[in-house]
């Protein structure tokens, strides 16, 4: 299921104001129920090692950091403040220098107050990754109104 | 070269390090590196906080800089894995963080980092990985 426009359209919106998804050059790519796929474009500024041009693990974790967030956005379905408690990241390989990395988070279970989530974040194939990482979040604020599945003016 | 200016050529020559700002200070072995709030660095607007990614980066970039002072490498520490543990909010000011190599092999080091911002003993964040090391 393709992901309600209310929601999509909050999580661009807190995308656009996030000062380091936009220095970044973040970018949506796509999100469903639970899961989101973001985009950081290749940039000679985040290289962390310049021997190599490979970019920097920390362009990396940030990535997975703020994918996992957006996938417990779209788990919760309303806008609620998270708190990142632990964030757990494997180094597969470096990403290939001047290819840009995505990054795919699920959401896979949420409670009250908790969501686990795990990611994968790669350059060519999501199945050959760059590195994975696995998340859990602190719900640290009560929902916001939950959005209802079909948004106000789609009905018609 | 001092260390100090070897520490100081070393970030300035990776420009990720430039994009975070991030500069370092040596007093004998013990290196504190420091990250001066900047306006980019923020995650969440309203609160406002540093982005929890950017506390991880820091952190990771500690642990590399403290292994390329230990080892005079000829090549650059490689993560291998890396735990973040989130205690505090990174608040919009200046942050600090530090490094103890637990144990340096031959072929991997395991690394404890720790960030602060007003007091040491109130950390916002601290990570423990492991990473590649090459023998200089």
């Amino acid at each position: 299921m393709a992901l309600n426009p209310v929601i999509e359209a909050m999580v661009l919106k807190s995308m656009r104001n996030c000062p380091q998804a936009v220095a970044i050059g973040m970018e949506m790519v796509s999100m469903d129920e639970a899961t989101a796929t973001l985009r950081a474009p290749y940039k000679a500024e985040l290289v962390g090692d310049p021997d190599t041009g490979v970019i920097a693990g920390g362009v990396v974790t940030t990535l997975l950091d703020h994918t996992c967030g957006q996938a417990v956005m779209a788990a919760l379905r309303a806008p609620t403040p998270i708190a990142t408690l632990d964030l757990r990241i494997d180094y597969m390989r470096a990403a290939e220098p001047g290819l840009d990395i995505h990054a795919q988070a699920h959401c896979y279970k949420l409670t009250h107050s908790v969501a686990f989530v795990r990611a994968t974040a790669y350059d060519r194939d999501v199945a050959d990754p760059v590195a994975t990482a696995q998340a859990v979040f602190m719900i640290t604020g009560a929902a916001g109104a939950p959005i209802p599945d079909t948004a106000p003016g789609d009905a018609a | 070269m001092s260390p100090s200016e070897q520490l100081a050529a070393t970030l300035a020559r990776i420009p990720y390090a430039r994009f975070l700002g991030v500069r370092g200070e040596l007093a004998g072995d013990e290196m504190t590196l420091i990250m001066p709030f900047s306006e980019h660095l923020i995650g969440n607007a309203h609160l406002p906080a540093i982005h929890g990614g950017v506390i991880g980066a820091f952190l990771e970039m500690t642990a590399l800089a403290q292994l390329s002072i230990a080892q005079g490498l000829s090549r650059q520490p490689k993560p291998i894995d890396v735990t973040v543990e989130y205690l505090r909010s990174g608040r919009p000011v200046e942050s600090y963080a530090r490094a103890q190599i637990k144990r340096l092999g031959r072929r991997v080091a395991n690394v404890r980092v720790e960030a602060w911002q007003e007091a040491r003993s109130r950390p916002i964040a601290a990570l423990h990985g492991h990473f590649h090391v090459t023998p200089g």
